[in-house]
């Protein structure tokens, strides 16, 4: 049996997460494993967060923002960039797998790519199988 | 002599450097006997056993200083012993508040570590492949055991309440002096905290750019190189030639020793007041000062194991604190 993996979404405000409300306005198909959080702007996520999502159980972790250029606060999306691109390699030196965390740009325009990303994550993650730490519940 | 602090020194898994910063405060430490008894220090300093501690009435220590990381078994009982013993109980340096560098072995199997030290180093001759065992009967008759080894490293409040902490591998003697003077003279921050001046290593300084008025100003990290790539200049913030430094987040009660003798900082201070995780802050920091993903990719490539740069002396405090 496949599960429906918990997703923990940390969604910018300016447009991941008007994405996702477009993707609802649209009635796009997406599976109910996203739970999203809405952050001022995807630079505001501390590895920390993704860390702890984790280390509670989360069986992926995915950080939306703005596309390049498009940052509210105008390098907010730069910073994260960086940040993902070490997290990834931090998780995957300490023996966890980065596919599990997971960045992608999605713009307040985009709420069909925002169901399409849920619904591909969605399914990698169901390969995966659950996150090995558990969690809480 | 009824009235003098009873002070106590437990040495757990380190390298005993924290109680030599203690014999390091030298003259000061003379004036400090006066208002002090040693009443334990094992196993290093003083004659003593371990079960003279066990055999203490509880409370009995005014201030205990446990040092060194939490890795076997024998560590877990003498801290939890001395937590009975003492009123206090102060985390003294990095090891024991969050792990220290020792804490990296927590990314490394017990085999992968026994094989490192016990038989693969270029210096151990060992052709039996004879690894400590817990318990050994030598010549038929003497029963002989070792402390059992944990699977992973812990930090002292994984153990036990621990009421104080105090960074630095070793903590630097003059702060030492002013956490010793802090206790005698009652003036000690709420249970929990760290004893620290709370000012970042770039506090503290002398390349800060920040408010220097020779125009240079605080610039993106444009290139990343290692302290074995070349010398780095003598003045300029280390940060802004590309060697990556943490003194932005580390507390800087050391004075910035590294930054004056051109070595990067590299956190054993511990995390400035309210950060939890010490190496998810560092990579955030860093982060956020690289210009580019270019550079970042190329950090990537210059340092193979994330995890080790950036959880040098805290791994095992951090959220996910051992190989998964």
């Amino acid at each position: 049996m496949s599960f429906t993996p918990n997703i923990v979404g940390f969604a910018c405000q300016w447009c991941t997460y008007a994405g996702a409300d477009l993707a609802g306005n649209l009635r796009a198909k997406y599976p109910p494993s996203v739970k999203l959080i809405k952050v001022p702007c995807s630079g505001r996520v501390k590895p920390e967060y993704v860390l702890e999502a984790f280390a509670r159980g989360a069986d992926g972790v995915l950080v939306g923002g703005c596309h390049f250029g498009d940052c509210h606060y105008k390098d907010g999306n730069y910073k994260t960039k960086n940040r993902t691109d070490m997290l990834s390699q931090l998780l995957e030196d300490m023996g966890f797998d980065p596919r599990r965390f997971r960045q992608e740009w999605i713009s307040g325009a985009e709420g069909q790519k925002f169901a399409q990303v849920i619904t591909e994550f969605t399914e990698e993650l169901q390969e995966l199988g659950p996150n090995p730490l558990g969690g809480q519940e | 002599m009824a009235d003098k602090v009873k002070v106590g020194f437990l040495l757990l898994g380190g390298c005993a450097g924290c109680e030599m910063a203690v014999v390091d405060l030298s003259e000061k430490l003379v004036d400090v006997l006066q208002h002090i008894e040693v009443v334990f220090w094992a196993p290093t300093a003083a004659d003593v056993k371990y079960t003279d501690l066990e055999s203490m009435e509880d409370g009995f220590i005014d201030v205990a200083f446990i040092d060194g990381m939490v890795r076997l078994d024998e560590h877990i009982h003498m801290a939890n012993v001395m937590r009975k013993k003492a009123k206090t109980v102060i985390a003294f340096g990095v090891c024991a508040a969050l792990g220290g560098t020792a804490g990296m072995g927590s990314l490394h199997d017990k085999n992968d570590l026994f094989e490192k030290a016990f038989k693969n180093t270029p210096t151990t001759d060992n052709p039996d492949g004879v690894f400590p065992q817990p318990q050994c009967l030598v010549d038929g008759k003497y029963d002989l055991t070792l402390p059992a080894y944990e699977d992973k490293v812990r930090t002292l409040n994984q153990i036990i309440d621990v009421d104080y902490y105090i960074g630095g591998c070793p903590p630097h003697h003059d702060h030492v002096a002013a956490a010793v003077t802090a206790l005698l003279t009652g003036n000690m921050p709420p249970k929990g905290s760290w004893i620290t001046n709370g000012k970042a290593v770039c506090d503290v300084c002398e390349r800060n750019p920040a408010g220097k008025e020779n125009g240079q100003g605080r610039a993106m990290v444009n290139q990343i190189l290692r302290t074995i790539e070349g010398e780095p200049d003598k003045e300029i913030c280390l940060l802004q030639q590309g060697y990556l430094c943490f003194g932005p987040i580390t507390q800087g009660d050391c004075g910035g020793l590294c930054l004056k003798v051109n070595i990067p900082c590299r956190g054993c201070g511990g995390p400035i007041p309210g950060n939890h995780d010490y190496g998810a802050q560092a990579l955030s920091t860093i982060g956020s000062i690289i210009k580019n993903e270019e550079i970042t990719h190329q950090l990537m490539e210059k340092y193979p194991n994330l995890a080790k740069f950036f959880y040098r002396y805290a791994l095992p405090s951090g959220t996910l604190p051992r190989r998964m």
